[in-house]
């Protein structure tokens, strides 16, 4: 009897705790001098590193902003919560922030098909939303009948760009034409940077010899590795991300294959060389949002600030976050007002907008107009880059 | 032919790593009955103290491995005095039901002191080439292979040659009888913990080593593999918990490689399905009749 | 036994009363549509845990796979409504998906329910990972990126109505002499046989009965929020259904609907709590195993305490 009570009493501290918690943000809502963005990342579950970096960014952002006296004296107050990289979490969080919290516009979540999963609450609630990182090409700013979502913004290009550009790439600047695709297909971005890469790759004339696929988490690829080198291919692309793009360059390299490795966005992070290690990161080309050997100024003022406060190199995740957080700041000081309606009239207006990743107008399917780099690694480090207007 | 070599080689280094999780799978489950979903959880703790003793230590690979399975021995030991031993006389779904929270419990603390992202062991093992015809075998393949079965033979030993073998082995066919005899039932299982543990720590040092990639997740999936090894080797039995991690391996690496490599998780457990309506006892397992 | 004794008046009371508060609730604008994501949630963990625990707690077949059941409803049910997009689509939808994941479930049952205990555990395990896998390469599920936009035609009146048909049937299957049979198969098997029980059959039935109402909980599920993927329902899906079950305790319906409650309302107040939120979750279900192992009700119903006469 006496352990039951207790569990009682421990279920009871938990549920009013946060019971509390969410009453405390609540209260919070009343003050005229704070402008509430709500932040739905991916913290914990699958995906939890694109989230947590992309927070990084977003955060950093924001205290620079505060810290410089805010958005017209107003403060900006971030309400942060995890989706669990579960979308059915994404689609209660945003229905939370819009409701519950009178957030003005909420960022995230990182991946595709979790912030999808919020499309139909912002539009609902008329509440704006925003993912930097969010690059699959349907079902995101524009729906399956080809409307605009109103109330929904990217600030990073989509897949079918870069998989057009790798696939030219490799077709132009490498003179390939045969090639393999190592697929994740765990994800939607692996399956539409595939799609993109195979259509133009064929188009101009190349032919992919063997289509290959993984899911996340896997660590194994010698057996996929082993089958491929019996075939004869100049390319191998892998449209996927660091955490498995990394291994099977390694694993590719054991193995004797040194053709050269393509791939996207998802290949910037400083973890794939960790994982690659540098002799492995030869002949290595990806397409990616911003160049860290790039000269611009606001680019390497971002990339020490970032160093200083994180002591790690930022990757793309952290500087699109960044580009978000002030993307978000800039809007709100140009709609004048805490309103979500202006707010989204304000993001769909952009202009010009600079950013660590570029400089971009907002198109009118709300997808930024900005370029692509295609950087290429020797021994592990970034030794060129080449830029890509989108036409 | 080449290739098929290759894949073989693949196969078996993938395998001997379910392997090495398997043993302690198969001890555990003897003993006291208890899919132990933490023990995939332990290997990924080991991986983290291995990561941590070569990283900031400065360890080499001897040091950080015995420091890893002593610290997973302990903690095994820790989970097994907290979590199982009050429910030792609880219905089998309670037991598996702590032992799940356990699991998830070890998985979200990491994740939240170290974080989601993947991290990487720094060089302690040379990678050397060798080349017989157009296989290719590298020195990190052979320590796993080398490493797996000496623990295995280690553990046989233990088992059949040792006072404490003897004792788990009485404890494992009757809890009460072996108590009546004398055997410290507490302890016994106390040192099989101990014992499975270590071993996934192990496990989880070579892991780190050899794909160079660990992360708070990355126990899930491969301990249920090797409780998938452990069920088709016959649960109990060490040589066929070896024996069964080598062919889940091998049948991973030839789904993938000559099939669909989409299939190949779907392909253990159908497997899986497969030996339990088979041949339930598995291969080396002792068939057991069920007495009223 | 009449139809309409006290209890079942009281019952029906309560029921009209419940749904007539929450839709008041609603209309006047108490509930927001975060406040209903919650309740859909609370519905939907209802049906599974209450669908398990036919499986799990009365059957005593332990069933690590019922997250794949409820992602055949989800899917077969989406697919439909798709194509349809109606009110008659969307019922379609619910009991087509529900029929295939019963027709899967008999598949399935037959061969691996001789299996026993923990080998069972691990195969309704590796059957549910297998219906995953098969959806994560599927052309007409849309591999990872899943299927979006499915129209909402969830809404709080079905919710009820199948929550609270499935509870009803459930119960009324227990107290029939085919449940009777079932709860023979969990106090004792060899028994059970002995007294001429079909063992093998009464397990598939309780095992198709379950997997039916699974499909239907992914079916509203899927129909509530306007996607589906394959990542949805991996294997913690199916512990999460699990812990419903036995923190209620095995084998009470009123249990895993009180439990069903708590996880939805738990998850929701959890929320805010971020990255701590799983480990608060894995410590209060050791916790509880630790200390009340039979759960909130151990095998009691809410017409147990009530102190309604047994048997009218």
């Amino acid at each position: 009897m006496k352990k039951s009570l207790v569990l009682f009493l421990l279920l009871a501290m938990v549920v009013s705790l946060a019971g509390c918690s969410g009453s405390g943000d609540k209260n919070g809502g009343a003050d005229a001098n704070e402008i509430k963005i709500g932040i739905n990342y991916e913290l914990t579950g699958a995906v939890a590193s694109y989230g947590e970096s992309s927070v990084n960014g977003i955060l950093m952002a924001f205290d620079e902003i505060n810290a410089a006296g805010g958005i017209n004296g107003m403060k900006i107050v971030p309400v942060q919560f995890d989706n669990k990289s579960e979308p059915a979490e994404a689609t209660s969080l945003a229905t939370r922030l819009m409701t519950q919290e009178g957030v003005v516009a909420a960022l995230g979540p990182a991946t595709s098909g979790n912030f999808m999963a919020t499309i139909p609450v912002a539009m609902g609630n008329k509440v704006p939303i925003i993912s930097a990182s969010a690059t699959a090409d349907k079902g995101v700013t524009v729906d399956d009948k080809g409307n605009v979502n109103e109330y929904v913004f990217r600030l990073c290009f989509n897949d079918s760009f870069q998989g057009v550009t790798m696939a030219n790439f490799a077709f132009n600047n490498l003179n390939a034409t045969k090639a393999v695709i190592i697929q994740d297909n765990s994800s939607d971005y692996g399956k539409g940077l595939a799609e993109n890469f195979k259509a133009t790759f064929e188009a101009a004339g190349g032919t992919i010899v063997a289509h290959e696929g993984y899911v996340a988490k896997d660590k194994d690829f010698n057996a996929i590795l082993t089958s491929i080198k019996g075939k004869d291919f100049d390319v191998i692309f892998i449209p996927g991300y660091y955490q498995e793009a990394g291994l099977i360059i390694k694993q590719a390299r054991d193995q004797g294959i040194d053709a050269p490795i393509l791939g996207a966005d998802g290949f910037d992070s400083p973890v794939l060389l960790e994982l690659a290690g540098a002799e492995a990161l030869n002949d290595v080309y990806f397409s990616n949002h911003y160049s860290s050997i790039d000269e611009d100024p606001l680019v390497k003022e971002f990339i020490k600030a970032y160093k200083e406060k994180n002591g790690v190199e930022p990757n793309a995740f952290n500087a699109l976050g960044y580009d978000l957080g002030m993307f978000i700041a800039d809007a709100v000081e140009r709609a004048g007002s805490a309103d979500p309606e202006a707010i989204k009239d304000a993001l769909a207006e952009t202009k010009g907008f600079v950013g660590v990743t570029g400089t971009f107008d907002m198109g009118e399917d709300h997808n930024p107009i900005k370029s692509a780099v295609v950087i290429g690694l020797e021994n592990g480090v970034q030794a060129t880059s080449v830029k890509v207007d989108p036409n | 032919m080449d290739q098929f070599l290759q894949q073989m080689v693949n196969g078996l280094s993938l395998g001997s790593i379910y392997a090495l999780i398997a043993l302690g799978y198969t001890m555990v489950y003897g003993i006291i009955k208890l899919i132990n979903f933490a023990h995939g959880d332990i290997y990924m703790i080991g991986a983290y103290i291995g990561f941590a003793a070569t990283t900031y230590v400065h360890l080499g690979f001897f040091p950080a491995l015995i420091l890893s399975m002593i610290v997973c021995a302990i903690l095994g030991m820790i989970i097994e005095r907290v979590a199982y031993k009050p429910l030792r006389n609880s219905s089998r779904i309670t037991v598996l039901i702590t032992a799940i929270g356990v699991s998830l419990l070890l998985e979200y603390s990491m994740m939240f002191f170290v974080g989601a992202e993947v991290r990487s062991y720094p060089k302690v093992l040379t990678n050397h080439l060798f080349h017989f015809g157009g296989v290719r075998v590298n020195m990190q393949q052979i320590y796993i292979l080398v490493t797996a079965v000496a623990l295995m033979i280690l553990l046989q030993y233990i088992v059949t040659k040792t006072k404490t073998g003897k004792a788990m082995r009485a404890v494992s066919i009757d809890k009460d009888a072996a108590q009546l005899m004398g055997i410290r039932v507490d302890k016994t299982i106390s040192i099989t913990f101990a014992i499975g543990s270590a071993f996934a720590g192990a496990a989880g040092v070579l892991v780190g080593i050899y794909y160079n990639s660990i992360d708070p997740l990355m126990g899930m999936m491969p301990g249920l593999k090797a409780f998938v090894a452990a069920v088709f080797g016959g649960i109990g039995s060490i040589p066929g918990a070896m024996i069964g991690g080598l062919a889940i391996g091998i049948m991973e690496t030839l789904v993938a490689g000559y099939g669909n490599s989409m299939y190949r998780d779907a392909a253990v457990f159908a497997f899986l399905i497969l030996i339990l309506i088979l041949k339930p006892s598995g291969l080396l397992g002792k068939n057991e009749r069920e007495k009223v | 036994m009449r139809v309409l004794s006290k209890k079942n008046i009281m019952i029906l009371a309560g029921l009209i009363l419940t749904f007539a508060i929450v839709y008041a609730l609603r209309n006047f604008g108490i509930l927001t549509s975060f406040h209903e994501i919650t309740i859909a949630m609370v519905c939907i963990n209802i049906i599974l845990g209450v669908s398990l625990n036919l499986i799990t707690g009365f059957t005593g077949q332990l069933s690590l796979g019922h997250a794949g059941f409820m992602a055949i409803g989800a899917y077969v049910c989406a697919l439909i409504n798709m194509e349809l997009n109606s009110t008659f689509g969307f019922i379609l939808g619910v009991l087509a998906g529900a029929i295939i994941a019963a027709l899967v479930g008999v598949l399935i049952g037959i061969p691996t329910l001789r299996l026993k205990g923990d080998y069972l555990a691990i195969a309704t395990l590796g059957m549910a990972e297998i219906i995953r896998v098969i959806f994560l390469n599927l052309e007409i599920t849309n591999g990872a990126a899943g299927l979006n936009g499915i129209p909402r035609y969830t809404n709080w009146f079905w919710l009820f109505f199948f929550t609270v048909t499935t509870v009803v049937l459930i119960s009324n299957f227990i107290n029939s002499s085919h449940g009777r049979a079932c709860i023979s198969i969990r106090e004792d098997e060899i028994a059970a046989e002995s007294m001429g029980i079909n063992t093998t059959q009464y397990k598939v039935i309780a095992f198709a009965i379950g997997a039916f109402f699974a499909g239907i909980a992914g079916a509203l599920y899927s129909s509530y929020f306007y996607f589906l993927r394959p990542e949805i329902f991996g294997f913690l899906k199916s512990i999460d259904i699990l812990i419903i079950v036995v923190l209620g305790g095995l084998g009470s319906i009123t249990g895993s609907v009180i439990a069903g409650i708590l996880i939805a309302v738990l998850t929701a107040a959890l929320q805010s709590f971020a990255a701590l939120r799983m480990i608060i979750y894995a410590l209060l279900l050791i916790i509880i195993m630790l200390f009340r192992p039979q759960g909130i009700m151990g095998t009691k119903e809410i017409t147990d305490l009530l102190n309604f006469s047994k048997r009218e």
